[in-house]
């Protein structure tokens, strides 16, 4: 019975999500008032709609319901409770679901906290936004019923993936989610801006904040699957350039570009275009993740079905909604101003430049992420681009985009004189030079060419940074003006880049050190015997049987000693055997350390005791992590900056500084 | 006061922008150099798939990392006893090649199963292995291999079953 509550409930969305699409939409073409008002109520509806629905599905799992084909496959009784509730999102039509949901939220989120913004504005937003939803609504319906029930009643469930049986992965898929999905307001925005013909500086204002926020869960999510990836998989990677980890690493790279240029256009009110398309590309891109990863033409870990008829669905959609956005912007985008004017050299040139680079950096990935599925399609034989291709390239572009990520803080908008901003840069190039030098010498390191380059350009961005700090005290005067200064207007997005750039800081030392520096060695041991790996003596103590609450596993016992015998670390990496699904899984002993981490794994029983095994010591392998959190913490500053709850507060005040700003440009309004 | 302002932008402009027409010059010249360097490595770390029947046919190169596929050939796992060296036999049901790995094969890497290795030749029926994947899924049959066990089903349409 609550099943089909469920699915009724889900009818009963998708028919929400129909009405706003379309009545506010021709209401606010035709001025009418009461069909513009109907965007709230709709929207708030399908959202109780699909919150309905996700309950019953939880429902199911909680309590074992095995009579849903979903839960029979997925679930199971054995399961704990959290694991049952992270099984929902576990396969394909439950992480539909959760993707409506989440939607369904930002759309709610949307009306609620946009109440600054022209009623028919905010109608054209949710009705794009329900557009998004309807497609969503219905591949769920008509090709992926989560609630469909199946007959006889299986006595017991499949059980979830054991690799998915884990904290870090029950919160990846809510996360990522959450930043694909979040993506979709800055694209409602720019499509309802575009239908408007007015795209000003108060449509960068509004789209800014929500870009800001389903970026800090993007890239939170991207490091949650990476640290997933490291500890969960036994392998000690924690970035493969897999297809689906690129499907996520593109809207991420594109939106990092959308937030940058949004700045501009916010600030400036110029590349009011370019931000326009980069809106569209960076949900396009999640899109094209989506079809990707649930249509399963590409072989990857998280693929869960191969089913062309879902295939064949998204990619239907995914050309409506690319070429409908994209001939929207065609028509509409030369009837925008080109915003305002700057010279050669200033920050807005540097913050072009930076766009530039990653929307190359996104291409390339696009590039390798595609062609096998091209040269298959085309009949040129079946394909994989390697990893080594993937590192290189970003390689290649990553240093140009730190060099002008350490300069572009310091510009000056509008005009810049190179002569100043030279003597400015004097000593953070000093700095980070000579730095990189040492580090590169074999004088107090171990020395490698790449980890000097690393280290000189994440000291260029440090210390660049600082002269922005130093910059930023002398202005304010002093320590006490600038604690003074906390909670103004602007000092949350001042602040809130300067953390996400000490970030990146962080990240460049730690993916270059721990690609230059790591050691690994699979080795054959037998109890009681000692290898030496790097600084460290491991010594191997054997295994025994554990039981745990779904699985038996071997655990062993490895001791890790450094030169002077003093132990630092016992580990106990296990080789499980989920019961229901007689899954080998391994799971790795890790020492964690901020400067390094010492990393085993069991591979397979040799016979007599003895096991083959995976030792790693792993050199700054947190900093990609904290890099990363660094990132996202220092972002979500950027979007609770005071002016955007300024600008709400003052609606009239917002809308007076839009129309001036139109006046300059000579926009007609 | 508008217009006013574009001539003088316009007559300002002249001796700049014969200096942005260099620049752009430049910057094309950049993005081509970037671009053909791009393609060239990335031609470099193509990995075109063959099956055991296309490599004993002497299809595919000796020099360059490749990627081959097929079902691991019950019984024919073989242990070194000293070390942590294997070899395996891969068919796609026609054809059989032998490949030799060093290394922790993956969780799910069983006699029966299908998987893929990556690796270079060495001389027409052995593989020397850098990497072996076998899916996370016992269900799961890599589509490179399904597509090979078909075209070899279909070519001599033997007693082959997969799996």
């Amino acid at each position: 019975m609550i099943p089909e509550l469920g699915h009724f409930a889900l009818i009963l969305a998708l028919c929400m999500s129909l009405v706003l699409a379309i009545v506010p939409m021709i209401g606010s073409l035709n001025n009418t008032p009461g069909w513009v008002d109907l965007a709230r109520p709709a929207a708030h509806g399908q959202f109780i709609f699909l919150v309905i629905a996700f309950g019953c599905l939880v429902n199911a799992f909680l309590s074992n319901d095995f009579s849903v084909l979903y839960v029979a496959r997925n679930g199971n009784s054995q399961l704990p409770d959290i694991y049952k509730i992270s099984a929902v999102w576990g396969a394909h039509e439950g992480s539909l679901l959760l993707w409506a949901l989440i939607l369904g939220a930002w759309t709610v989120a949307v009306s609620l906290f946009s109440r600054n913004l022209p009623a028919e504005m905010l109608a054209r937003v949710l009705s794009v936004m329900g557009m998004v939803s309807i497609g969503f609504l219905s591949f769920l319906i008509f090709t992926s019923n989560p609630f469909e029930r199946i007959f006889p009643v299986p006595l017991e469930g499949g059980d979830l993936n054991p690799l998915l049986q884990d904290f870090g992965l029950a919160i990846h898929p809510p996360m990522l989610y959450m930043g694909y999905v979040g993506m979709s307001v800055a694209f409602s925005f720019a499509i309802a801006s575009l239908i408007g013909g007015k795209l000003d500086a108060a449509w960068a204002r509004w789209s800014r904040p929500w870009t800001l926020i389903a970026w800090v869960f993007l890239t939170i999510g991207i490091t949650l699957g990476s640290w997933w990836a490291y500890y969960e998989l036994g392998w000690g990677g924690w970035w493969f350039w897999d297809p689906v980890e690129n499907a996520s690493f593109m809207p991420w790279v594109v939106a990092t570009a959308l937030i940058h240029s949004l700045a501009v256009s916010e600030k400036r009110g110029a590349f009011k275009r370019w931000t326009v398309l980069l809106a569209l590309l960076a949900f396009s891109l999640s899109l094209l993740g989506t079809f990707l990863v649930r249509s399963g033409v590409l072989t990857s870990v998280h693929s869960f079905a191969a089913d062309p008829a879902r295939g064949l669905f998204i990619l239907v959609f995914l050309a409506i909604v690319i070429g409908s956005s994209l001939t929207l912007y065609a028509w509409r985008a030369p009837e925008v101003s080109s915003g305002g004017k700057f010279s050669f050299f200033c920050r807005e040139t540097l913050l072009l430049v930076n766009n530039l680079l990653l929307v190359v950096v996104a291409a390339f990935i696009l590039l390798g992420t595609l062609a096998p599925l091209v040269f298959d399609a085309m009949g040129w034989g079946k394909i994989s681009v390697g990893f080594p291709w993937f590192s290189k390239m970003f390689t290649i572009f990553t240093p140009f985009l730190v060099i002008v990520m350490g300069i572009g803080p310091l510009a000056r908008w509008k005009r810049q004189d190179p002569a100043e901003l030279a003597k400015k840069l004097r000593l953070a190039l000093i700095v980070s030079i000579s730095g990189g030098l040492l580090v590169a010498l074999p004088l107090f390191y171990e020395g490698s060419a790449w980890s000097g380059f690393a280290v000189m350009l994440s000291l260029w961005l440090v210390s660049t940074l600082f002269i922005s700090l130093r910059q930023r005290y002398q202005y304010r005067g002093g320590i006490s003006g600038m604690l003074r200064d906390l909670g103004s207007r602007g000092s949350g997005s001042y602040y809130g880049m300067v953390i996400a750039h000490f970030g990146v800081a962080f990240f460049i030392i730690g993916i270059t050190l721990v690609t230059q520096m790591d050691v690994e060695q699979d080795v054959r041991m037998s109890p009681g015997q000692t290898i030496e790996l790097g600084k460290y003596n491991f010594r191997f103590e054997g295994t025994r049987t554990i039981q745990g609450p779904n699985y038996r596993a071997e655990r062993g016992t490895v001791r890790v000693f450094d030169h002077a015998n003093k132990e630092v670390a016992v580990l106990s990496p296990e080789k499980r055997t989920y019961l229901v699904q007689s899954k080998p899984m391994t799971e790795a002993g890790i020492d964690p350390g901020f400067l390094r981490d010492v990393y085993v794994s069991l591979g397979e029983p040799l016979g007599g005791g003895d096991w083959s095994l995976r030792l790693y010591y792993k050199p700054f392998i947190r900093w990609v992590w904290l890099g990363g959190i660094l990132i996202g913490l220092g972002c979500l500053l950027a979007a609770t900056d005071k002016r955007y709850r300024v600008a709400k507060s003052r609606k009239v005040a917002a809308t007076q500084g839009l129309s001036d700003q139109s006046v300059s440009e000579g926009q007609p309004s | 006061m508008h217009a006013v302002l574009n001539v003088k932008w316009v007559t300002d402009m002249t001796p700049k922008r014969k200096k942005r027409i260099l620049l752009i010059g430049l910057m094309l010249t950049g993005v081509a150099t970037a671009a053909a360097f791009t393609l060239k490595a990335f031609n470099e770390n193509l990995m075109y798939f063959y099956t055991p029947s296309k490599v004993i046919a002497g299809e595919a190169p000796q020099d360059r990392l490749i990627r081959i596929g097929g079902l691991v050939t019950e019984h024919s796992l073989v242990r070194k006893s000293d070390d942590i060296t294997v070899t395996f036999d891969v068919t796609d049901n026609t054809e059989t090649v032998t490949v030799q790995y060093t290394g922790i094969l993956p969780d799910l890497f069983r006699e029966g199963q299908g998987i893929i290795a990556h690796g270079k030749l060495q001389g027409n029926k052995l593989f020397i292995a850098d990497e072996v994947l076998a899916k996370h899924d016992e269900n799961y049959m890599p589509p490179e291999v399904a597509a090979a066990l078909k075209a070899s089903a279909g070519s001599d349409s033997a007693n082959t079953k997969p799996n």
